[in-house]
């Protein structure tokens, strides 16, 4: 299931691990400076390495980000607003110790808020989110339970698009008009998804689903101990990252120039 | 347990209803076959018995339809339903999961739900671990999931209604007898089960039944015990599409031809969606011109990758796929194609042909007919392939007019492909592949879950196309299907 393995992190509650990303992420929002971002990252990379998570396997999962995270650095890089030192001028183009410092936040940035989406989210099991969504958040039943059929359906639909390709080929029109092709196939996986989404309502309801009766959780979702400590490191990271760059002097609040 | 009195129910918007006086009353533990011809309201009278169908915005009831004196929507958790389409019945990821979902939605208390849960697998002869993912389930083994999934939600003790809603009709023979083996291994444990069953392969359930009613348009038309209803009726329940215990399957006995010279070969094939993920592994096959080959096996052995990659339509993982001579494209009119399309072009390899080039040379039809359907009106889709030829607008319409002829569906040239019925919609897939006139149809599955009368019009209609001068490759599990059109056959084995 967990494509990173086990590891400590699978002692909280899916819920704190979503709350923990979306939580990190507002230090990262709401400051622009260089510092901070990194040592969040930094601060991140250790926990995960200490919380057990192979180190290897990390650093595959994140590869993707190493792509991503420099297309948007180079373009702050380049077109980054000048001030300090001009390095490179060109037309548009001018690097410029603002520029880089700016580049360097993003990258920062970029990596900070991937890598925590990538462990803390991507290696939850769905069911366990759904419980913890409805059983400690209290989100409504129909709308967590809703969505998480819904979402395993997804796997039929990419079969049916695949099958659909090759009834294309089959039926002469593969050769040209792509975006034809690609319209007639939307529609006709529209009418499955709505066949399959009645059929799916129909078994949920006659499994009892929507019946009025107040609804009992076979896997009970709490909060423990573990979640207490994850909160408790997650606050602390956090606030260390803006000390950091107050501490610095590169502490920089958005909008505040 | 069960009593309708002049029960009907009325589809919102529809100005007849789907099901019309309905007056029956079944006891509790009685197993009920409940036969009748398409269109006559037996699934939503099983809909109607869980308590499913909605309220007043869906539709409109009158009469009574009461299960343990209460109406049905009282009465959840006390009737299960399964239905056709084992894929689309699965709630969650885990068939512990999965089938605990009933018992939570009932307020169960969540110490009971496992034991209980573990007891319905064991009722059902389900023998997977709980954590096991319900994606790696095969069809059969789903719906027994399902049928546990119903039973779960009930009390232990006290009798329930199971409703099965065609449960077999998309199974292959060993799914069929798996979801039976389901079915009897319940009854032993819960004989006081209330059970009714919709199917047309009567077969597979009546020896396990009390009592057979057979549905019409009016309400019930018969009533009574299995053998005396099944040959009382049984002109009228042939007539229906139902698939009558020791009657011949309705086709006229071909001579099945001697294979002659291969049209299309594989050496050393392996197939597959994902390399390094192969389904079948150095496969040496010829399929004989002009006749029909059936391709049989057990589940996912691989048969329907095979036929798409004989057909041109999968890339082979190794090995290759050559067509005969005759069959070969020319390539002529390939400089007006893109140039992804040109490139790599091997005359004996269909799957570098052109999308068009299959057109007029190797015809494929899908499993489900909706996957190929590409226009809104019955009468655009049979062009679709005579367009991509360039035909003119005459030819293309003198032609469309005679398939329409040949098909059966004169009368809904101008309706929506979706909305036909399913015998319909498959003698339509057939059609749109047949209006080009490829030399080699591959038909995928093509009597999956169609009643008699539909098997019969499918046979007569690939006997037809045999007679002129077509090669016909099936992959099926019917017995049926290949004892008249099994020319040749091709078992394919699990390594």
């Amino acid at each position: 299931m967990n494509p990173l393995g086990p590891s400590a992190l699978d002692r909280l509650n899916p819920v704190t691990r979503l709350g923990i990303a979306v939580f990190i992420s507002i230090p990262v929002m709401i400051t622009l400076d260089w510092v901070s971002a990194l040592t969040l990252f930094v601060a991140q990379m250790l926990i995960y390495l200490a919380c057990g998570v192979p180190a290897r396997r990390l650093l595959a999962r994140l590869a993707p980000l190493g792509v991503i995270a420099p297309i948007g650095a180079i373009s702050m890089a380049l077109y980054g607003r000048p001030e300090g030192r001009v390095w490179f001028h060109y037309f548009l183009i001018t690097v410029t110790d603002n520029s880089l410092h700016l580049a360097i936040a993003v990258l920062a940035r970029i990596f900070t808020l991937g890598t925590a989406a990538i462990v803390l989210i991507g290696g939850t099991d769905l069911t366990r989110m759904a419980d913890g969504l409805a059983q400690i958040i209290h989100l409504p039943d129909r709308f967590v339970l809703g969505t998480l059929a819904g979402v395993r359906m997804i796997g039929l639909f990419v079969d049916d698009w695949r099958t659909m390709g090759l009834a294309r080929r089959a039926r002469g029109i593969a050769d040209t008009g792509r975006l034809r092709t690609f319209a007639t196939m939307a529609f006709a996986l529209l009418v499955f998804a709505i066949r399959r989404g009645m059929v799916l309502a129909t078994a949920m309801e006659a499994r009892g689903f929507g019946s009025g009766i107040q609804r009992t959780w076979a896997r009970p979702s709490r909060l423990g101990r573990a979640d207490i400590v994850g909160w408790v490191v997650t606050v602390m990271v956090c606030i260390g990252s803006v000390w950091a760059a107050v501490a610095a002097d590169t502490f920089l609040f958005i909008g505040a120039r | 347990m069960i009593s309708a009195r002049d029960w009907s129910w009325t589809w919102a918007g529809r100005s007849t209803p789907a099901v019309a006086h309905l007056d029956l009353e079944i006891a509790t533990g009685e197993r009920v076959l409940l036969l009748g011809g398409s269109g006559v309201g037996k699934s939503t009278v099983l809909a109607g018995l869980t308590g499913v169908l909605g309220g007043s915005d869906e539709g409109t009831e009158t009469g009574n339809l009461l299960v343990g004196g209460s109406h049905p929507t009282r009465m959840r958790g006390r009737v299960g339903l399964v239905m056709q389409d084992p894929d689309s019945q699965v709630v969650l990821a885990r068939v512990g999961d999965d089938i605990a979902f009933g018992a939570e939605n009932m307020g169960m208390d969540p110490a009971r739900i496992w034991p209980r849960v573990h007891e319905c697998l064991k009722a059902v002869g389900l023998d997977v671990e709980v954590d096991r993912p319900t994606s790696r389930l095969s069809g059969g083994q789903k719906q027994r999931m399902a049928i546990a999934a119903a039973l779960v939600m009930q009390d232990a003790g006290g009798p329930q209604v199971l409703c099965l809603d065609e449960p077999t009709a998309n199974l292959d023979p060993a799914g069929i007898a798996e979801v039976r083996d389901a079915i009897v291994s319940m009854l032993s444990t819960r004989p006081d089960t209330t059970l009714i069953v919709v199917e047309h392969q009567v077969e597979v359930w009546a020896d396990l039944m009390d009592r057979v009613i057979v549905l019409g348009p009016d309400g019930v038309i018969a009533d009574g015990p299995v053998t005396d209803v099944l040959t009382q009726m049984r002109d009228e329940l042939l007539e229906a599409g139902v698939w009558v215990p020791g009657v011949e399957p309705p086709a006229k006995h071909r001579m099945h031809p001697a294979p002659g010279e291969p049209v299309l070969w594989a050496e050393h094939l392996e197939t597959g969606y994902q390399a390094g993920a192969p389904v079948s592994h150095d496969l040496d096959i010829a399929i004989p011109r002009a006749v029909s080959t059936v391709i049989t096996g057990p589940n996912a052995v691989g048969k329907s990758t095979l036929a798409l990659t004989l057909a041109g339509l999968l890339k082979p993982l190794a090995g290759s796929v050559i067509v005969a001579d005759g069959l070969r494209p020319d390539g002529n009119y390939r400089e007006w194609l893109p140039r992804r399309m040109r490139r790599g072009f091997t005359a004996a390899n269909p799957h570098t042909w052109a999308s068009r080039d299959l057109l007029t040379r190797i015809g494929t039809v899908f499993q489900h007919p909706g996957h190929q359907f590409v226009e809104r009106r019955v009468r655009d889709e049979l062009a679709v392939g005579l367009v991509a030829l360039g035909w003119r607008r005459a030819q293309i319409d003198t032609r469309v007019g005679e398939l329409l002829e040949t098909l059966h569906l004169s009368a809904l040239a101008e309706a929506n492909p979706f909305t036909l019925s399913g015998g319909e919609q498959r003698r339509l897939s057939v059609g749109t592949v047949l209006a080009t006139s490829p030399s080699v149809i591959f038909l995928d599955e093509p009597t999956f879950g169609q009643d008699r009368n539909t098997w019969a019009d499918l046979v007569a209609l690939i006997s037809e196309i045999l007679d002129e001068g077509r090669t016909i490759v099936s992959v099926t599990h019917d017995a049926a299907f290949c004892e008249v059109l099994g020319d040749n056959t091709l078992c394919l084995e699990p390594r």
